[in-house]
């Protein structure tokens, strides 16, 4: 009989790997959004173009697809050495969650009124003075919802990455099932709701932080 | 001694031609209205006034000095602009006050980021920063808002915003102060507390520059009136004379509409 804590320990050795796509895709996506939403956003129409098409492209497909291209691709199609296997999912992702970021910042950046702007212009500000002490924050309190359900999604999403043997918390619960056992994988349920419990803790703190202004 | 000359200011947007050979001048401590029907031009005139749109041509001078030539491009850069700013402030219609200060932060945020560029900021930064709340308190006195310092904009009715704008907009000692409609987005009886401070103002001779659309206002505090009529100054002159005996028909037509509304 293969005991509780056993479990415990393969799951977690799953769950390290879930955990370090989710950080790493947050630290490189996050910045990542922003250039692309500045492209989105470009007064030069062939780059906003080309960038608005990439994002579209990006959003409107299957992550599964995505990271089976990244993985297959450049070997099938390009004859180049693949890329390990956790490195592919990681590019994959950050490219995919950079796009969906993008649109929250462009979204956000879009809402606050030209009236903040001016009202900065007039009273003599430098536009970097305008960024940081006027918009940012208002632009910050904007975002913290939208960018919280995507982290959510992103928590789960991570599972995906399995077709290409990435070896994540699911993939280690089902791993039980050829033993004949069906309560590992329930119980990587449990992980799920852990982290994304506190996700939402720690986000509905923040947004509480940012709700002394309207 | 005018304090303010404007020669000559074209504005188009596009193929639309909103502000033609505008030219005034503004003496110093003396108030200006601007009247004139929606479309007219009134609000773009401020703007321009404010660098926050470039006329097409002509000149803007304050206290003798060109701030603006739209014949000389060479001499525009960012920073310029930012400087020549400083001799105007700018009321909006909308207040656009920063949601995420308190009022008595509003009005210290400008002055202070100003005060920061000073070489000797960081050796006296106690002193200045006092000094600083200290004039943002009696300005905000001044527009009878001394128990609300600490409240946030979106704890404030709209005609206790718009007065925190004016005291913000004040707080860097502008030559000229502009109103766009100050009134017009507010609560009918909230309009009066709004005028009263302008009022005040204008006792204090501050140099300002007012659009609006409230007629007997601006017969009693301006000195000197501008009606406007798609893009042009149709007429100008002493309060008085404009509103209560206009030479140009199309000034005593708009007064007639106006006084039958
Ligand atoms: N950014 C812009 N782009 C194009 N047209 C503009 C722009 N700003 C103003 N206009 C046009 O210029 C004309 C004058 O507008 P302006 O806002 O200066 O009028 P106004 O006298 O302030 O009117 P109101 O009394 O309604 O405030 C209008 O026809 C307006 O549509
Ligand atoms: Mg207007």
């Amino acid at each position: 009989m293969v005991s509780f804590w056993s479990v415990t320990a393969s799951l977690a050795t799953g769950l390290i790997t879930t955990g370090k796509l989710f950080f790493l895709t947050l630290v490189f996506a996050l910045p990542l959004g922003l250039i692309i939403c500045f492209g989105s956003m470009s007064r030069f129409p062939p780059l906003r173009g080309l960038v608005k098409t990439a994002v579209w492209i990006v959003r409107g497909s299957p992550l599964m697809l995505q990271i089976l291209i990244v993985y297959y691709g450049p070997g099938l199609l390009l004859g180049l050495p693949l890329l390990p296997r956790f490195t592919a999912a990681l590019v994959t992702f950050v490219i995919n969650y950079a796009c969906y970021f993008s649109e929250i910042y462009r979204g956000g950046i879009q809402s606050i009124p030209r009236g903040q702007y001016e009202a900065g212009q007039v009273l003599g500000m430098r536009r970097s003075q305008i960024f940081f002490r006027v918009t940012l924050l208002q632009l910050v309190k904007r975002i913290v919802p939208p960018m919280g359900n995507e982290m959510i999604t992103l928590v789960k999403d991570t599972a995906l990455v399995r077709v290409i043997s990435v070896y994540e918390i699911i993939w280690m619960g089902e791993s039980f099932i050829r033993k004949g056992m069906m309560w590992p994988l329930f119980y990587t349920a449990v992980f799920y709701l852990a982290v994304n419990g506190l996700l939402t803790l720690l986000l509905g703190w923040f947004e509480k932080k940012l709700s002394y202004f309207k | 001694m005018a304090i303010l000359e404007v020669s000559r200011i074209e504005k188009r947007f596009g193929d639309v031609q909103v502000l033609r050979d505008i030219s005034f001048t503004l003496d110093k401590g003396q108030s200006l209205a601007v009247i004139g029907s929606s479309g007219s031009g009134k609000t773009t005139l401020l703007r321009c006034l404010n660098f926050l749109e470039r006329p097409d041509s002509g000149t803007i001078a304050v206290g003798g000095r060109t701030l603006f030539d739209a014949a000389d491009p060479a001499a525009r850069s960012e920073e310029q602009i930012r400087r020549s700013r400083l001799h105007f402030g700018l009321v909006f219609q909308s207040f656009n006050l920063f949601p995420q200060y308190t009022a008595l932060e509003n009005v210290m945020l400008a002055r202070t980021l100003l005060a920061k560029e000073a070489p000797d900021y960081k050796s006296r930064r106690r002193e200045i920063t006092e000094a600083i709340r200290q004039q943002a308190v009696d300005l905000l006195t001044q527009v009878g808002l001394q128990n609300r310092l600490d409240s946030y904009p979106h704890q404030l009715s709209g005609g206790q915003q718009q007065r925190v704008a004016i005291a913000r907009a004040l707080a860097l000692e502008p030559d000229i102060l502009c109103f766009d409609e100050p009134t017009s987005a507010l609560d009918p009886e909230l309009t009066g507390e709004v005028l009263k401070v302008i009022r005040s103002l204008a006792e204090r001779n501050t140099t300002m520059i007012i659009v609006t659309h409230e007629m007997g206002f601006a017969r009693d505090v301006a000195d000197q009136i501008i009606f406007m009529d798609e893009g042009v100054i149709v007429e100008q002159g002493p309060s008085e004379q404009v509103i209560g005996s206009p030479r140009e028909e199309r000034t005593r037509q708009f007064l007639r509409r106006f006084n039958q509304e």
